[in-house]
């Protein structure tokens, strides 16, 4: 049972972070209708921004674990979300009325691109984040040891979803890119400017990407300069999960996708890990396309 | 006037080709040092030039976003390397079953995808790119040598000749992208072709012609995944090492690129954009890093200024018989 509830508690502290990261696709998806290959590219930029202040800049050292922390997150959610908006500027706002296809391609010219500057700048080699961060604290709790460091990650997760899901749902900004990701062209009937709702989105989006690379840093301690691809394409299988263009659904899709592939990897077979993202990917859109929270067609606004 | 550009065209193109192909003896009579490693870098080119024609059937033509051809490619590679090892059979004669594996693969993740819209289909090929690399890498059913691949592939016979050197695998390997390229033309010109580019135009319009638009692209996709698979075969003689690297996402994308960058629908687009793709960033060797982010900055700026592709396929053009034209001179409202 213990084993049992310690995969549970792995399987949220990765769920977590697979939902950050399938926030930013689910949320661009929603108003441009494209898969922003690029993403992966931007969670990855984030884990070495973070490295850049954590561990070059040595923050910790000077600052003291609680304030470094703080500082490199606005940092990191700074540095990913400027890259974000230029990339939008770049390589997708000049093709937002052209084809589908050229807006993919783009996308993946975009990703290729994003990749090597990171490998140019930080090397091909993997970079170990300094394990001194946070203190190794573990408590006890009913018998089941949680360390601090997990317990970050998650709340950490978690508090800046909770954010999101207030400015989302309780703001005006929020509610023009639910009418944007609804209809845009309705939308844009009704007043709404839909290339601020897109510049917008494309600040949230790899902000909270590079938050997420900045959490698998701290998590696992080494950060690798192609790592965003396997993060980027099971994101956004966890977005397709919870059914791509919703909001709450790529969060709860990330947490599911941690949890059956910790849960995979702990009853089935470890070596066959990563490719439980990718069957349940096939699965789900053979058989339930719009995901697991089919609702947003009737989403009240 | 016109006729005289079209036969210089022509002729060009002829000139071209047969230039293309004495390059081996040219090379040897000119004493070029370096000329199995050219001889080495054009059959590679000739390689990605079959795998993004074979891909250029189902992207190009019936216009299905598929980013996972590498699975077919590896799955052609590896039904060789083992009837080739385990039972020796000889390379050529493998090929039907590289072809049939692939296909069969093809036809079994295919069905259940083959109405996804675009981008999801895109999605789900990238998804069993992975799920096939990481069978290879698991050593699925004792078959794929895991993460170290299979060694010691033989080289192909043809009529009692070993194919062994660069330049035998250049003829080889052009010899079958001709023969593809003509097969394919024949292909794209026919019912079948006519039909895949409906399509790709309007699928609903299609269907309401009664073109089941659903089988259709059902046998784009198993041929374009056979033609693949004996790709794979190629690949595996000339390699005759094969691991699970080879058969990447990196790879599905190369081909998707060669085929957009070249001009998705035009045969002679795609060969130029396996040149382009495969053989421009040997030239720079020397800038390793850079050619990446330049090839990815490219393909940007590509899609920004010229999306159709560098050679895209004419238009498709039927003279009408002469009385309509006497009827409605060209230019009037009708």
């Amino acid at each position: 049972m213990g084993y049992f509830v310690e995969q549970i508690i792995f399987g949220l502290t990765v769920g977590s972070i697979y939902a950050l990261i399938a926030l930013g696709y689910t949320m661009v998806y929603g108003v441009m209708k494209l898969i922003n290959f690029a993403h992966g590219e931007l969670f990855a930029l984030g884990a070495f921004v973070g490295f850049f202040f954590l561990v070059t800049l040595d923050w910790g050292g000077v600052f003291g674990p609680a304030l470094a922390i703080g500082f490199t997150v606005v940092f990191v959610a700074g540095a990913t979300a400027l890259a974000g908006h230029i990339l939008e500027r770049v390589a997708y706002r000049p093709l937002r009325h052209s084809d589908r296809l050229a807006a993919v391609v783009s996308a993946l010219g975009a990703s290729i691109f994003l990749q090597n500057v990171i490998m140019t700048v930080w090397g091909a080699q993997y970079r170990a984040y300094n394990a001194d961060i946070l203190p190794k604290v573990v408590w006890t709790v009913a018998g089941q040891s949680v360390s601090l460091i997990r317990l970050f990650v998650f709340l950490t997760a978690v508090a800046i979803m909770a954010g999101l899901y207030l400015f989302i749902n309780h703001s005006r900004l929020g509610l023009a890119i639910r009418a944007a990701a609804i209809d845009q062209g309705a939308a844009k009937l009704m007043g709404v400017d839909v290339r601020r709702v897109i510049a917008v989105v494309f600040l949230i989006g790899p902000a909270l990407g590079g938050l997420a690379g900045l959490l698998v840093g701290v998590y696992y301690g080494q950060i690798n300069f192609n790592m965003g691809q396997l993060y980027g394409l099971k994101a956004f299988t966890a977005a397709v999960i919870g059914g791509i263009g919703n909001i709450p659904g790529a969060m709860i899709g990330g947490l599911l996708l941690g949890l059956l592939e910790t849960l995979g990897d702990a009853y089935v077979s470890g070596a066959w890990k990563d490719a439980i993202a990718f069957v349940a990917l096939i699965l789900i859109l053979v058989f339930r396309p719009t995901g697991i929270l089919s609702e947003r067609v009737a989403e009240k606004l | 006037m016109r006729l005289g550009r079209l036969k210089l065209a022509r002729s060009v193109e002829i000139l071209g080709t047969g230039l293309f192909l004495a390059l081996p003896f040219i090379l040897s009579a000119l004493n070029v040092r370096s000329s199995p490693y050219i001889l080495d870098l054009l059959s590679m080119v000739g390689l990605y030039a079959l795998l993004s024609l074979s891909l250029n059937v189902i992207l190009g033509l019936a216009g299905m976003f598929h980013m996972g051809h590498a699975a077919f490619f590896a799955v052609g590679a590896y039904v060789t390397a083992n009837l080739n090892l385990t039972y020796g059979w000889s390379i050529l004669a493998t090929l039907p079953a590289a072809a049939l594996g692939a296909g069969l693969l093809a036809l079994a993740v295919a069905i259940p995808v083959i109405r996804l819209r675009g981008d999801y289909l895109l999605i789900v090929t990238i998804g069993i790119v992975e799920i096939v690399k990481i069978a290879l890498t698991n050593d699925v059913f004792g078959l794929t040598g895991g993460p170290n691949g299979l060694i010691g592939i033989a080289r192909p016979m043809v009529f009692g000749y070993r194919v062994a050197r660069p330049v035998d695998f250049f003829y080889l390997i052009w010899i079958m992208v001709a023969f593809s390229a003509l097969l394919f033309h024949w292909l794209e010109n026919s019912r079948f072709g006519r039909a895949l580019k409906y399509i790709k135009e309007d699928a609903v319009a299609a269907e309401g012609m009664g073109v089941d638009a659903t089988a259709y692209k059902l046998m784009a996709f198993v041929i374009g995944a056979a033609w693949a698979g004996m790709a794979g075969t190629i690949f595996a003689a000339k390699m005759r090492t094969i691991s699970p690297e080879s058969f990447t996402f990196g790879e599905s994308v190369v081909m998707f690129t060669i085929v957009i960058l070249g001009g998705s629908g035009n045969q002679k687009g795609v060969v130029l954009g396996s040149f382009l793709v495969m053989g421009l960033p040997e030239l720079f060797r020397d800038f390793q890093d850079l050619r990446l982010l330049a090839y990815g900055a490219a393909l940007v700026a590509m899609m920004i200024f010229r999306p159709q592709g560098l050679w895209p396929p004419k238009p498709t053009q039927y003279r009408l018989p002469p009385p309509y034209d006497e009827k409605y001179p060209a230019g009037g409202s009708g």
